[in-house]
C-alpha cells in the first residue's frame, strides 16, 4: 500500500496547489514511501469493532443566536491582501486560455 | 545582569504591587537582555516597540488606584502562531512574512487585559511543524544552555525566551508537544492544558482536534498564574469548554502529594531512553514516593501507536487548514513569469512560501485523506486514537495523575536530524498521546543528565479537566527539587553574556 510513484506525488502536489519543482518530487516520493511504511502501523489494532474518535473531547454543537457580533470591518479584512480594490480582494483570471 | 530579569513572575508581580519596581523598570531590564542576547539565542522574531508604552500604561493606571489583575505589569512573550494586533505575525513562514493581523487571538487578548506587557513574539517550526524549531524560516534558535542545541519545538522560541531571561513568561502552543518537549531541553516549565481550556481563537491552526495553547514559565507557580490569565470559555472557538476553572495557582500554593496515586506508564519507561533522562525520573519519583505519593505501574499498551495516528491526523487536518494559504486575503503572492491563473497563481506563492517540512506534510496529509486511501488511514488514525483514550481511561480508573520522561534525549545538537524526518518525529513519543486523548499535560525540571549535563524533564498527565492536579504534583516536586538543589535549576545555565561576548571577539556572531 505504502508503494508511492513521483506520478502520484506531482497529482498530490497538483491537488494541493503546490508547484514543486522535479527533485522537491523525487525527494518527497523517498521520504513519503517511508513514513507511510511507519505509519501504516495503525493497521495492526485499527479493527472494524474500534469506533473512530474524530474530537478528544464530546461536546454537543454549541449554538448562538443570529446576530452579527464583533466581527471584522471591510477595511480590517481587507488590510492584509496582497491586492484589493478598497471593497474586494483582487484576483487574477480564473480560468486560462485554454480553459 | 539586572536582577529584575532573574526574578519569577510571581515575585516580580509582588514587587509591582508593592510599587517597589515599575513595569517601565522591569519591561526595560527585559528588553535590555533581549538586546544584549537574542543575537546569540534568536528567541525572538519581532520585539515590540510599544512595550515600553505599554509598561507605563499599566503604571499610571496603578497609581491611579486602578484594581488590577496579579500578573499586571509582568512582560511576556508570545509564540509567533497567535495573532497580534499591531505586531506581525509569521508562525514561523515565510508566506505570512510581515503579516499584522487585524485582530488579537484571544490568549492575547485575555494577556492585554491583565495589564501584561507583550515583549514581542517567539520563534518556532513553520506552522508549529517540527521538535526543534530548525524549521522556522527564519533560522533556528539556540538552547541557552548550549547554543549549538536545539531549543526543542515548535515552540523553541518561548522555552529559550524564558529560559535566557529575557522573559519572566511566554504563550506557546502544543499540538505533539511543542510547549512540553521545549520545557524538557530548557530546564524551564510548559503546560498543555486540557484541550478547549484555553481558547483556539486567534491561533493560526496546525491540526484543530490537537492544538492547544498554554503557558511556559520558569516556576509551576507562574505557570499556574499564565493558565488562570488565558483559560475560560470563548464564544469564539467553537470547541472551547463552558465549564468554570478552579485556580491553578491555589493548586500549587497548596500543593501536597500524600496519598496521590502516580501512575508511571510502563511502555515509556524502556532502554528507548537516554539513561540520564531515565535516572532524573526514578529519582524524581522516589522523591515523590518519600513525601508521601504512591507510585504504581500502569500499562498503556496503544501508546505505541500514538505516533503513527499523529503523523496521519496531523498532516490530514493541516493540509485542510493551510489551504487558506491562497495568496488571495493575507500574506505573500507570487506570480508566475507571464502570468497565470488564480490557480496557478496559488501554486506558485505556495511553492515559494512553505518550507520543505510544510510541503512534506501538506502531501501526506493530502494522500491521507485521498478517495480510497481515506479509510485505511485516516480512518485507521482515528481508531486508534479512541484506543489511546481507552488507556488513559483504564489507567484514570487506578491512578491519579501519570508520570513519564518528556522525551526520549536531552537537546540534540542543530543540524543532527534535520535530514531524517522519522527520527525527528520520535522526539514526541511521550508527549503525543495527551494530544490525541485531550488530556492535560505539564513538564518540570528533574536535573541535569549526568552524561552531558543538559536539563531534563519530568512530564505529569491528568484526566481531561483535572489540570489542577498537574500544578498540585508539579509544584510539589518543583519544591522539593528546589530545595536539594540549593536553588532553582536554571541558575546553573552559563551566563549568556559572557558567551556573546566571546562570541562577537570571535566574529561569530
Amino acid at each position: 500500500m505504502s508503494e508511492i510513484s513521483a506520478e502520484q506525488v506531482a497529482h498530490l502536489a497538483n491537488l494541493a496547489r503546490i508547484a514543486l519543482t522535479e527533485e522537491e518530487i523525487e525527494h518527497l516520493t523517498t521520504e513519503l514511501g517511508q513514513i507511510m511504511q511507519a505509519v501504516e502501523k495503525v493497521s495492526e489494532v485499527a479493527t472494524p469493532d474500534v469506533v473512530p474518535t474524530s474530537h478528544p473531547i464530546p461536546l454537543h454543537n454549541p449554538l448562538r443566536e443570529d446576530v452579527p457580533t464583533d466581527v471584522l470591518s471591510v477595511e480590517q479584512a481587507l488590510s492584509g491582501a496582497p491586492e484589493h480594490d478598497g471593497t474586494r480582494f483582487v484576483v487574477s483570471a480564473i480560468l486560462g486560455e485554454e480553459q | 545582569m539586572s536582577d529584575l530579569i532573574r526574578l519569577n513572575a510571581a515575585d516580580l508581580a509582588a514587587k509591582l504591587a508593592s510599587g517597589e519596581v515599575s513595569s517601565v523598570e522591569a519591561t526595560k531590564a527585559h528588553l535590555d537582555r533581549i538586546a544584549a542576547v537574542d543575537g546569540a539565542v534568536h528567541a525572538f522574531l519581532h520585539v515590540n516597540a510599544e512595550a515600553l508604552e505599554t509598561a507605563a500604561d499599566v503604571d499610571r493606571r496603578r497609581a491611579a488606584g486602578e484594581e488590577l489583575g496579579p500578573l499586571a505589569g509582568v512582560p511576556i512573550a508570545v509564540k509567533d502562531v497567535l495573532v497580534t494586533k499591531g505586531m506581525p505575525s509569521t508562525s514561523g513562514s515565510r508566506i505570512l512574512e510581515g503579516w499584522i493581523p487585524p485582530y488579537d487571538a484571544t490568549p492575547v487578548r485575555k494577556v492585554r487585559e491583565a495589564g501584561m506587557v507583550p515583549l514581542g513574539k517567539t520563534n518556532m517550526d513553520e506552522f508549529a511543524m517540527g521538535s526543534s524549531t530548525e524549521h522556522s524560516a527564519y533560522g533556528p534558535t539556540h538552547n541557552p544552555w548550549d547554543l549549538d542545541r536545539i531549543p526543542g519545538g515548535s515552540g523553541g522560541g518561548s522555552a529559550a525566551a524564558v529560559a535566557a531571561f529575557e522573559a519572566p513568561l511566554a504563550l506557546g502552543s502544543d499540538t505533539g508537544g511543542s510547549i512540553r518537549q521545549p520545557a524538557h531541553v530548557t530546564g524551564t516549565v510548559g503546560t498543555k492544558p486540557t484541550y478547549g481550556g484555553v481558547s483556539r481563537y486567534g491561533s493560526i491552526a496546525l491540526a484543530s482536534s490537537l492544538d492547544q495553547v498554554g503557558p511556559v514559565s520558569r516556576t509551576v507557580l507562574d505557570a499556574a498564574l499564565l493558565h488562570d490569565v488565558i483559560a475560560g470559555h470563548d464564544p469564539h472557538d467553537q470547541t472551547s469548554i463552558p465549564d468554570a476553572w478552579p485556580s491553578m495557582a491555589d493548586a500549587v500554593r497548596r500543593a501536597d502529594v500524600s496519598g496521590l496515586r502516580i501512575g508511571v506508564v510502563k511502555e515509556l519507561d524502556s532502554d528507548g531512553f537516554q539513561a540520564g533522562v531515565r535516572q532524573r525520573f526514578h529519582e524524581s519519583l522516589e522523591l515523590l514516593a518519600a513525601n508521601g505519593a504512591e507510585i504504581v505501574e500502569v500499562s498503556a499498551p496503544n501508546f505505541e501507536y500514538a505516533i503513527a495516528a499523529y503523523y496521519l491526523i496531523l498532516p490530514a487536518e493541516a493540509s485542510s487548514n493551510l489551504a487558506k494559504f491562497d495568496s488571495v486575503r493575507f500574506g505573500l503572492r507570487v506570480v508566475p513569469e507571464g502570468g497565470g491563473t488564480v490557480e496557478e497563481v496559488m501554486a506558485a506563492t505556495r511553492e515559494a512560501g512553505f518550507g520543505p517540512e510544510v510541503k512534506r506534510r501538506i502531501i501526506l496529509g493530502t494522500y491521507a485523506l485521498s478517495a480510497g486511501y481515506y479509510d485505511a488511514y485516516y480512518g485507521s488514525a482515528q481508531k486508534v486514537r479512541t484506543l489511546v483514550q481507552q488507556d488513559f481511561d483504564a489507567a484514570f480508573a487506578q491512578v491519579d495523575v501519570l508520570a513519564t520522561p518528556t522525551a526520549p534525549t536531552t537537546a540534540f545538537k542543530l543540524g543532527e536530524k534535520l535530514d531524517d524526518p522519522l527520527s525527528m518525529y520520535l522526539n514526541d513519543v511521550a508527549t503525543i498521546p495527551a494530544n490525541l486523548a485531550g488530556v492535560p499535560g505539564i513538564s518540570v525540571p528533574t536535573g541535569l543528565a549526568p552524561e552531558d549535563g543538559l536539563p531534563v524533564g519530568i512530564q505529569f498527565l491528568a484526566p481531561a479537566r483535572e489540570d489542577a492536579r498537574l500544578y498540585n504534583v508539579g509544584g510539589a516536586l518543583e519544591a522539593i527539587l528546589v530545595d536539594r538543589w540549593g536553588g532553582p535549576l536554571l541558575s546553573q545555565a552559563p551566563d549568556l553574556s559572557t558567551h556573546e561576548l566571546m562570541a562577537t571577539e570571535e566574529g561569530v556572531v
